[in-house]
């Protein structure tokens, strides 16, 4: 059955793409927080992307992801009717989701996609939910819409100040925190906005749940390539987590690892923007 | 002429100044000439040694009498009577400590070179385009699910193909072969000759899902409900063993399955033409001595490495790869490092490693693996700069699967327990075989389980269990 993309939307600018996907037999068995591993054609590498969402009966599921490298800008380049090579899922532990009285669900960039059905899943369950929404600036910020409707409170801000609160996500959870009494935070987003988070919230000693984003290669614990170091042991991110106790994470290795192949990534995004260029000039 | 006479043919292969730079296959294989000569030294044996010391009992002096005689077609069809993969077991199995070890020859002579033949028939049959598929049984109307695509679910599949059954391969990855795909390099196991097999499989009727992680898109108890009336689980160990000392998560150490998936599966040794990057070591280290080790050191040396040294805290005795894959390493100019022992790596500040601390270890009393200790020397520590680490330490059981099945039974190390005979597990209907029932063990071990539960799934699909 052919990975084939549905629906098409750009975001954020053109910066962020959401997809459609037909997979049924994976969207029969997808739990918010899972993830899929993706290959888009038969050079490619295999990605890891979170779940933005999930419809067993439309037999569909969601990815949004931001365009950042080959693989990500092959796929924007992919239409509807066009179809996705490889993708395996669902991967990863399911967020751990219960009733625990207030929640508050902080997200930045892209990671708001990944928060969302998660945040949804909290509300659904009894939760009273609170979510703060981050982006640099008003033309990036993402699902604000879908994410009022998933929480009870929805809260924005920017960091020029271009739209809701000018300055970050963790000075809205210190107004939270201070006005009322919070049992969970759930934080997603880039990892100096999770590091900032569990910082607050340690010192306020609650807890803390974060999704690692880790390069992955098989994402199913046979590589160990998304080691990452949570209370002091190594974790596989892929089926260990990809969700953590936040307030263990040791953040600091995590980006010295998610840049380990940075000349990498620019030299194949540096071939291929040649390489669709020379197309475009055919 | 006494047959004893003439001497054990060599292989040609790749001079090791050239093959130590490229990815192509490092033996050459035998000309018709040398096979039919070597074929010359079998006596042919009444009570044949060879074929009880192969796993799945193929009928050795039968092929190679074939050959003897210049019947290279009819030489084919009797291996395949037994061994669906034949270029791949020629390539990879341990001859020497199976079917060549018994040979009767091997007792004042070398041993009949058994794997070299059965490499040149199955090159030589694919050579000519003339694989012939075998007759298959009537259909039973009886569907066997296979989970896992390696050596023992490649067998399995082979084999029940054969006797009537519908056959369905589940694989994690995106293309089937198991380890013989990641695990085992280009230059050891060419992929072509593996799709080659696989190919054969499928026109045999054999279905391939890939992408499909049992344990987790669909359990052994939906495969039974969709009507899968048989299931093999033979999803390897897969599960990297690292060393637990500081330092291990800079970048730059890798397991060596992350390494081999990189290079052999993603094809990394090609980036940028193929988008997987690699880290490409000046001065690589491998730590291990297992042909996984030997597999990951001769890699380095083809990804430009300058230095590639082995690291072992025992002696040459107890390493574990066979002799030919030492002896392939050490002509490539891989040094040994023996009786050292890593006790950390060092790094700078971006996170990259930089080196490695090991101690020297002397050899003590036999531990309870009858070889003998090795214990550290006294303030025999020392730094080797390094900026790319293998940690080819074996791997233990992966959960993936047998964490979501509660009817199959794991023994304390959390592999499957299995009847050693058939390969039944406390599951009903699923049997299972290979690294997840023994441990990591090698390909033909891998292949017998396969062959040995392929015999009992037979026998239920048609009696019951």
């Amino acid at each position: 059955m052919p990975y084939t993309i549905l629906k098409k939307r750009e975001l954020a600018q053109g910066t962020v793409v959401e997809n459609v996907i037909q997979a049924p037999r994976i969207a029969a068995k997808a739990k918010p927080g899972q993830f899929v591993m993706l290959r888009a054609n038969e050079t490619g590498e295999r990605i890891p992307l979170t779940m933005a969402d999930s419809d067993p009966e439309k037999g569909t599921i969601t990815l949004i992801y931001q365009v950042v490298g080959k693989t990500t800008a092959m796929l924007k380049n992919m239409e509807v009717g066009d179809s996705i090579l490889d993708i395996a899922g669902p991967l990863g532990k399911p967020a751990h989701i219960g009733k625990v009285g207030t929640v508050v669900c902080v997200g930045g960039g892209t990671g708001i996609a990944v928060l969302h059905p998660i945040t949804r899943a909290f509300k659904q369950a009894g939760n009273k939910t609170i979510a703060i929404c981050g982006a640099r600036c008003e033309d990036l910020l993402i699902l604000e819409d879908a994410m009022e409707a998933a929480s009870n409170e929805c809260m924005i801000c920017t960091d020029d100040g271009s739209c809701g609160y000018h300055g970050f996500g963790t000075d809205l959870l210190l107004q939270v925190l201070t006005r009322e009494t919070v049992n969970l935070v759930v934080g997603i987003g880039p990892v100096p906005m999770m590091k900032a988070v569990c910082r607050l919230t340690r010192e306020h000693g609650i807890k803390t749940l974060v999704s690692l984003n880790a390069i992955m290669v098989d994402g199913t614990g046979m590589c160990g390539c998304c080691r990452v170091t949570v209370g002091n042991q190594t974790r596989f991110a892929c089926v260990d987590g990809p969700e953590f106790d936040g307030h263990l994470v040791d953040f600091d290795e995590l980006s010295k690892r998610l840049a380990g192949y940075m000349t990498h990534e620019k030299e194949s995004m540096e071939r291929y923007k040649g390489e669709c260029a020379c197309k475009a000039q055919g | 002429m006494a047959k004893e006479s003439v001497p054990r043919q060599k292989m040609p292969e790749q001079a090791a100044s050239e093959r130590r730079r490229n990815f192509k296959e490092v033996p050459l294989g035998y000309t018709p000439e040398l096979a039919k000569l070597e074929a010359s030294r079998c006596i042919q044996c009444k009570v044949p040694g060879c074929r009880k010391g192969c796993p799945v009992g193929i009928d050795i002096p039968g092929f190679i009498k074939q050959i003897a005689e210049n019947n290279f077609a009819a030489g084919i069809a009797k291996l395949k009577e037994t061994n669906a993969l034949p270029a791949v077991c020629g390539r990879v199995c341990p001859q020497e400590s199976q079917c060549e070890a018994q040979c009767i020859i091997g007792k004042k002579d070398e041993p009949v070179a058994i794997g070299r033949l059965e490499r040149f028939l199955a090159d030589w049959e694919r050579s000519t385009g003339a694989v012939k598929l075998p007759q298959k049984a009537a259909p039973t109307g009886r569907r066997v699910g296979v989970v896992g695509s390696g050596p023992a679910g490649l067998t399995v599949a082979g084999d029940l193909i054969l006797l009537g059954h519908e056959v369905t391969v589940f694989e994690a990855f995106h293309k089937p072969g198991g380890v013989l795909l990641y695990g085992i390099p280009e230059f050891r196991l060419p992929k072509e000759i593996l799709f080659a097999e696989i190919n054969y499989l499928e026109r045999l009727g054999v279905k391939f899902e890939c992408n499909t992680v049992v344990g987790k898109l669909v359990s052994l108890e939906e495969l039974f409900a969709e009507g899968y009336d048989a299931l093999f689980v033979a999803v390897g160990a897969g599960l990297p063993n690292f060393l637990g000392v500081p330092g291990e998560n800079l970048i730059g150490v890798y397991s060596a399955n992350e390494y081999l998936t990189r290079s052999n599966l993603m094809k990394a040794y090609l980036f940028p033409e193929y988008d997987t990057p690699i880290v490409r070591g000046k001065n690589v280290v491998v730590v291990g001595a297992g042909n996984v080790a030997m597999d990951s050191a001769r890699t380095a040396m083809r990804l430009g490495a300058d230095t590639v040294t082995i690291v072992y805290r025992r002696s040459r005795e107890e390493m574990p790869a066979r002799a030919e894959e030492i002896h392939h390493a050490e002509e490539e100019g891989i040094e040994l490092k023996l009786l050292n022992n890593p006790v950390r790596f060092l790094g700078n500040e971006k996170g990259w490693l930089t080196g490695m601390e090991c101690v020297r270890m002397e050899l003590g009393e036999p531990d309870d693996s009858g070889r003998r200790r090795p214990v550290a020397i006294p303030d025999s520590k020392f730094q080797m700069p390094c900026d790319l680490a293998v940690i080819a330490v074996g791997a233990g059981a992966n959960p993936l699967l047998t964490g979501s099945t509660p009817g199959l039974t794991l023994n304390k190390r959390g592999y499957i327990i299995a009847e050693p005979e058939t390969g039944k597990t406390t599951m009903r209907g699923v049997w299972a075989g290979g690294d997840i029932v023994t441990g990591m063990a090698t390909v033909i071990e891998a292949m017998g389980a396969g062959r040995r539960a392929a015999t009992s799934m037979h026998k239920y699909l048609s009696l019951g269990w």
